[in-house]
C-alpha cells in the first residue's frame, strides 16, 4: 500500500509540474503554432493532423505498456502464465492493419499537402503579387525589389495580403531561409535559384532566420520582415529609393566581404541583372570563370 | 623550405591557444603517459601485449571496443555540456564563454564521435561479445580481419581527437555539407581531420560488416537453420546489411570531398562545375540507412530481454522477422526526407514522405509485439527491463516527432529547427543507447562472470530518462517557437534562456547518470566475489550463449550444441537427457597477431600525413599499409590445435571453478 501511495505521488507532481511549467510558457510566442499567413496556417493544420492520426496508435501503446506491465509483474502469482503462447493470426493482423490503415490515409494527407503546399507554386489572390529576390551572404541577408528599385539588408517589407514570390540563392555555403510565422523554409544555394511563396494576412513584425550552419556568422543571420499595409510599404519604397547607398557592382562587393551581425540598411538603384549574375557566375564552366574579371570572381568559392 | 616538405603545412602556430582546447589536450596527453607508466610499473606490457593487443578473440575485441566507446562517451557528453552551457548564457549582450568557431567545432566534434565511436563501438562490442556465441560457434569467421576492424576503429578514434592536440576540427557540422566543407570557405585541417577518422573507422565498419554476415551464414550450430535463429541475430543480418550496402556509398563519399579539397577538383564545389547537392544525397543514402544500422541491433536486445525477462516465448516470431527485412530494405529508399527543403518538387517530396511513413508500420509491429511477449508473462522488473520500458516511453514520443516530419509541408516548418535536434535525439538516445544499455547489463554476467548491482542500474536509470525528458522536451518546445539548431547566440528578447537552462539542467542529470553507471561498474567489481556468475545462466536465459560458463572459455563450447529449435537452450533445459560421457573432438583456433595493429597503425600514420598535407609521409605510410597486408595474407601458419586432450583438462578445471 505504501509503495502505492508513493506512485501516485510522483505521478501527481509529475503532472503538476508540467501543469506549472506550460503554464509558465503562456505567453510566449510559438512561433509554428502561431501563424499570420495563409501558408503557416496550412501547414499549422497538417502537423495538428498528423499529430492527431498517431495518437490512434500512441494512446494504446502507452495504456497497453503500463497495464500489461502492471498486471504481469512475477509477484503477481494470480496472473495467467502461458510460457509457450507465441501467436494469433487475428491480434497480429491488427497490429499490421491499423497502422496500415492509419499511414494510407497520412500518405494521402502528405501526397496531397506536398502538391498544395509546393512552396514553388503561387498563391492565388486578387492582388498582383509582389518578388523579391534574395541573397544569402556571409552572414547576412541581402534582399532586392527588381520591380521597385530598391534593396535592403537584414529586413524585407512587403505589403500584407499580397502574394510574395520570394527567388533565393546565395553567394556564400548554403543558407535555409525560414519566416516561421509565415511559412516553411527552404535552401538557398549558391549557382541555384529557389522559389518560396508566402502570404502574411495580418500586419506585423515576423523573425526570419537562417535555418542551416553556413559558418562563423551564422547566428547571426537574423532579419526582420515586415508585413504593413500597402501605404507603409509604399512610403518605405520611397524612403529606401532616397537612400545614398546604392547597390552596384562595386557596392556589392562589398557586401560579399564576411562580416557578422549586421545591422539593416537599404539600398537605391540596384544595379539590374544582379541577382541572374550571382546565380549564373557559378554555372559557368571553370575555363570561362578565368576569364571574368577579377572583381566578380572574388570568393565564389571556386579555386 | 626543407621544413615546409617535411611537415606540410604543421607549424607551432597549430598548437592549440585557447585554454579549453589546449587543456583538454594537456590532459590526454598526461593521461596517456599515466597509463604507459603505470604499465611499466606493474611490468604488465607482455600481458597486455599478449592477452589484448595481439588478440583475435572476439570476446576480447568486444571488451576492447567496450573501453573506447565509453571513453568516446564521456568526451561526447563534456561536448554536449558545453554546448548547453553556450546556450543558456550566450544570450543578448552576453556572449558565453566560447566563440562562435569553437561552438561550431564543438557541435561537428560532438555528432561525430557520439555516431561513429560511441553508437557504433558499443554495435560492434555487443556483437563481438555476444553473436559468436549466440550462434553456438567458436569464433567469427575472419578472427584477424576482426582484429582489424577494431584497430581501425581505434586509429579514427585517436584521429578524431588529435585536434585537441594539434590543429583544429571541422566546424562544418557532423556531416560537412558542401559548399561550407570545402576549401573556400573551410581552409584549415579540421575537415581533413574529419574526413580522415571517418574514412579510417568506416573501413574498418564495412570489414565487421562482411565478417559478422559471414559469421552468421556459415557459422551457426547445426540445427540452426534461419528461423531458428534468434532474433538478435536477424537484427544483426539487418544491420549488416545495410553496412555493407551503405558504407562503401559514405567510403566514395568522402573520398570525392577529399580529393576536392586535397587536389583541387569540383565534385561539390559551388561552381566549376561541381555539385553541392549531390553531396546531400549520397551522404544521406550512407546516413539514412545508418540510423538503422544502429537501432536494428537494439531491436535485437530488446527482443531477447523481454523475452527472458517475462519468461515466455517471443510474441509473432515471424512477424518480427518480416518486420526486421521489411524496415532493412525500406531505409534505403527514404534519405530524401533530411532535405525536403532543397525544392527537389512536389511529386519526388511526397515519395519519399509515403515511403518514411511506410517504415513506421514494421516498427510499430515490434513494439506491440514486445508488448504481448510481456502479456501473459510472468516480467521481473531487472535493470534491463527498465531500459526496455523507458525505451517503449521515448521511442514512441520520437516516433510521432518522426511521422510528422515525413509530411513534406509539415517539415518545412520543423526542418534544422531544434524540433529535429530533439526527435533525432529521442530516437538515439531513447532507441540506440537504452537498448545497448539494457543489453550490456543483460550480458555482462556472461562476459565479466559476475552480475551488476542491481540499486545503482536503476539508479542510473532514472537519471538519464528523468534528464532526458528535461534536455530534450524544451528543445521540441523551442524548435516550435522558432529556434533553429546550431546557434551560439540569440536575442534576449525571444525569452529563450529559461528553456535552455532547463535543457542544461537536463543534461546534468544525464551526467549524473553516467557517473552512477560509472560507480555501479567501480561497486560491482569490488563486490564481484558477492555476485559471482557461477550457473552461466543467471536470468534464466534461453538462448545458447547462456549454455556455456560465465565467462565462456576462449573456445566458447567445448562441444557445438546443437540447435533444433528456437530458444534451444530453453528447449534443451526443460527436457530430460540422460547424461552420456561429452566426446570431445580436436579444433583449430586461430593464433594472435599484431597484424591488425601494425595495419591501423599505418593507417593511421596516412591519414595524419593526409590531413597535414606531409606528402613523404603519406607516400611511406601507404607503402607501408600495402606491404603490411601483403605480408599477412601469404602468411601460413595461423592457426592452432586444440587437442582432446586439451580440452579435457581445460573443462575439468572449468568444472572445478564453478562446482
Amino acid at each position: 500500500m505504501k509503495n502505492k501511495t508513493k506512485a501516485w505521488l510522483i505521478a501527481l507532481g509529475v503532472i503538476g509540474l508540467a501543469l506549472v511549467a506550460g503554464w509558465s510558457l503562456r505567453n510566449y510566442n510559438f512561433a509554428v503554432l502561431n501563424p499570420k499567413g495563409v501558408i503557416g496556417f496550412q501547414e499549422r493544420r497538417l502537423i495538428y493532423e498528423a499529430l492527431l492520426l498517431s495518437l490512434v496508435v500512441v494512446i494504446p501503446v502507452f495504456s497497453l505498456t503500463f497495464f500489461i506491465a502492471w498486471k504481469y509483474r512475477a509477484s503477481n502469482t494470480k496472473a495467467k502464465y502461458s510460457p509457450d503462447w507465441d501467436h494469433s493470426r487475428i491480434i497480429e493482423s491488427i497490429w499490421w492493419g491499423v497502422p496500415t490503415i492509419l499511414i494510407v490515409i497520412l500518405s494521402f494527407m502528405a501526397w496531397n499537402s506536398s502538391h498544395v503546399l509546393d512552396p514553388y507554386k503561387s498563391l492565388s489572390s486578387t492582388t498582383k503579387p509582389l518578388t523579391i529576390q534574395v541573397i544569402a551572404l556571409q552572414w547576412k541577408w541581402l534582399f532586392i525589389y527588381p520591380e521597385q528599385h530598391i534593396a535592403s539588408v537584414n529586413f524585407v517589407q512587403f505589403p500584407v495580403n499580397t502574394p510574395i514570390n520570394f527567388e533565393i540563392t546565395s553567394d556564400a555555403p548554403m543558407n535555409s531561409f525560414w519566416i516561421p510565422q509565415l511559412g516553411g523554409q527552404i535552401y538557398a544555394m549558391p549557382g541555384m535559384t529557389t522559389q518560396l511563396h508566402l502570404m502574411a494576412d495580418q500586419i506585423g513584425n515576423y523573425r526570419g532566420s537562417s535555418a542551416n550552419i553556413s559558418g562563423q556568422g551564422f547566428a547571426g543571420m537574423v532579419f526582420t520582415a515586415r508585413a504593413s499595409s500597402l501605404n507603409d510599404f509604399t512610403k518605405w519604397v520611397g524612403i529606401a529609393g532616397r537612400s545614398s547607398l546604392k547597390l552596384t557592382e562595386q557596392q556589392y562587393q562589398t557586401l560579399l566581404k564576411p562580416s557578422s551581425n549586421n545591422p539593416t540598411s537599404l539600398y537605391s538603384a540596384p544595379d539590374a541583372g544582379l541577382y541572374d549574375r550571382v546565380v549564373l557566375k557559378y554555372m559557368l564552366p571553370a575555363s570561362e570563370l578565368s576569364a571574368l574579371p577579377p572583381a566578380s570572381s572574388t570568393n565564389t568559392g571556386v579555386y | 623550405m626543407l621544413l615546409a616538405n617535411l611537415l606540410g603545412r604543421l607549424t607551432l602556430n597549430d598548437f592549440p591557444h585557447n585554454p579549453i582546447t589546449a587543456g583538454a589536450g594537456v590532459g590526454i596527453v598526461l593521461g596517456g603517459l599515466m597509463v604507459v607508466g603505470l604499465l611499466f610499473y606493474f611490468k604488465k606490457w607482455t600481458w597486455l601485449w599478449r592477452e589484448w593487443l595481439t588478440t583475435v578473440d572476439p570476446k576480447k575485441i568486444g571488451v576492447m571496443y567496450l573501453i573506447v566507446a565509453i571513453l568516446m562517451l564521456l568526451r561526447g557528453v563534456v561536448d554536449a555540456g558545453m554546448l548547453r552551457l553556450q546556450q543558456a548564457t550566450s544570450v543578448g549582450s552576453s556572449h558565453g564563454f566560447i566563440d562562435a568557431n569553437q561552438f561550431q567545432q564543438i557541435f561537428s566534434a560532438h555528432g561525430s564521435i557520439m555516431i561513429f565511436f560511441v553508437a557504433m563501438g558499443l554495435m560492434f562490442a555487443i556483437i563481438n561479445l555476444i553473436l559468436p556465441l549466440q550462434i553456438g560457434s567458436r569464433d567469427v569467421a575472419f578472427p584477424f580481419m576482426n582484429a582489424t576492424s577494431f584497430w581501425l576503429y581505434c586509429a579514427g578514434a585517436l584521429l578524431i581527437n588529435m585536434p585537441l592536440v594539434i590543429g583544429e576540427f571541422s566546424a562544418a557540422g557532423w556531416l560537412a555539407y558542401p559548399p561550407l566543407s570545402e576549401t573556400a570557405y573551410s581552409p584549415g585541417v579540421g575537415v581533413d581531420y574529419w574526413i580522415w577518422s571517418l574514412q579510417i573507422a568506416g573501413i574498418g565498419s564495412l570489414l565487421s560488416g562482411v565478417n559478422f554476415l559471414v559469421t552468421i551464414f556459415k557459422l551457426r550450430a547445426p540445427g540452426m537453420t534461419p528461423m531458428k535463429m534468434p532474433l538478435f541475430v536477424w537484427s544483426i543480418i539487418g544491420a549488416m546489411v545495410l553496412v555493407i550496402f551503405a558504407f562503401p556509398i559514405l567510403t566514395i563519399t568522402l573520398a570525392l570531398l577529399a580529393l576536392d579539397r586535397t587536389l583541387g577538383m569540383h565534385f561539390f564545389t559551388a561552381g566549376a562545375g561541381g555539385n553541392a547537392m549531390m553531396y546531400v544525397n549520397l551522404i544521406w543514402a550512407w546516413g539514412h540507412p545508418e540510423v538503422y544500422i544502429l537501432i536494428l541491433p537494439a531491436f535485437g536486445i530488446f527482443s531477447e530481454i523481454v523475452s527472458t525477462f517475462s519468461s515466455k516465448r517471443l510474441f509473432g516470431y515471424t512477424s518480427m522477422v518480416w518486420a526486421i527485412i521489411a524496415i532493412t530494405f525500406l531505409s534505403f529508399s527514404v534519405w530524401l526526407h533530411h532535405f525536403f527543403t532543397m525544392g527537389a518538387g512536389p511529386n519526388v517530396n511526397a515519395y519519399f514522405g509515403v515511403m518514411t511513413m511506410i517504415i513506421a508500420i514494421p516498427t510499430g509491429v515490434k513494439v506491440f509485439n514486445w508488448l504481448f511477449t510481456m502479456y501473459r508473462g510472468r516480467i521481473r522488473f531487472s535493470v534491463p527491463m527498465m531500459w526496455f520500458l523507458g525505451f517503449v516511453v521515448t521511442f514512441t514520443i520520437g516516433g510521432v516527432a518522426g511521422v510528422l516530419m515525413a509530411v513534406p509541408p509539415a517539415d518545412f516548418q520543423l526542418h534544422n529547427s531544434l524540433f529535429l535536434v530533439a526527435h533525432f535525439h529521442t530516437m538515439i538516445i531513447g532507441g540506440v543507447v537504452f537498448g545497448y544499455f539494457a543489453g550490456l547489463t543483460y550480458w555482462f554476467p556472461k562476459v565479466f562472470g559476475f552480475k551488476l548491482n542491481e540499486r545503482l542500474g536503476k539508479y542510473a536509470f532514472w537519471s538519464w530518462l528523468v534528464g532526458f525528458v528535461l534536455a530534450f522536451v524544451p528543445l521540441y518546445i523551442l524548435g516550435i517557437m522558432g529556434a533553429t539548431r546550431r546557434m551560439d547566440h540569440y536575442e534576449a528578447s525571444l525569452g529563450w534562456q529559461g528553456l535552455f537552462i532547463v535543457a542544461g539542467v537536463g543534461v546534468l542529470i544525464i551526467m549524473l547518470g553516467i557517473g552512477f553507471l560509472i560507480l555501479q561498474l567501480l561497486i560491482s567489481i569490488k563486490d564481484r566475489k558477492h555476485h559471482l556468475e557461477t550457473t552461466g545462466d543467471p536470468w534464466g536465459g534461453r538462448t545458447l550463449e547462456w549454455s556455456t560458463t560465465s565467462p565462456a572459455p576462449f573456445y566458447n563450447f567445448a562441444i557445438i550444441p546443437q540447435a533444433d529449435q528456437r530458444d534451444a537452450y530453453w528447449a534443451s533445459k526443460h527436457a530430460t537427457k540422460p547424461s552420456v560421457k561429452p566426446h570431445y573432438q580436436a579444433f583449430n583456433m586461430p593464433k594472435n597477431t599484431p597484424f591488425g595493429m601494425f595495419i591501423a597503425g599505418a593507417a593511421l600514420t596516412f591519414g595524419f600525413a593526409a590531413v597535414w598535407h606531409i606528402l613523404w609521409l603519406a607516400i611511406v605510410a601507404l607503402i607501408g599499409l600495402i606491404g603490411l597486408i601483403i605480408m599477412r595474407t601469404t602468411y601460413d601458419d595461423s592457426e592452432y590445435t586444440v587437442s582432446v586432450d586439451d580440452i579435457e583438462r581445460l573443462e575439468a578445471q572449468s568444472k572445478e571453478r564453478f562446482a
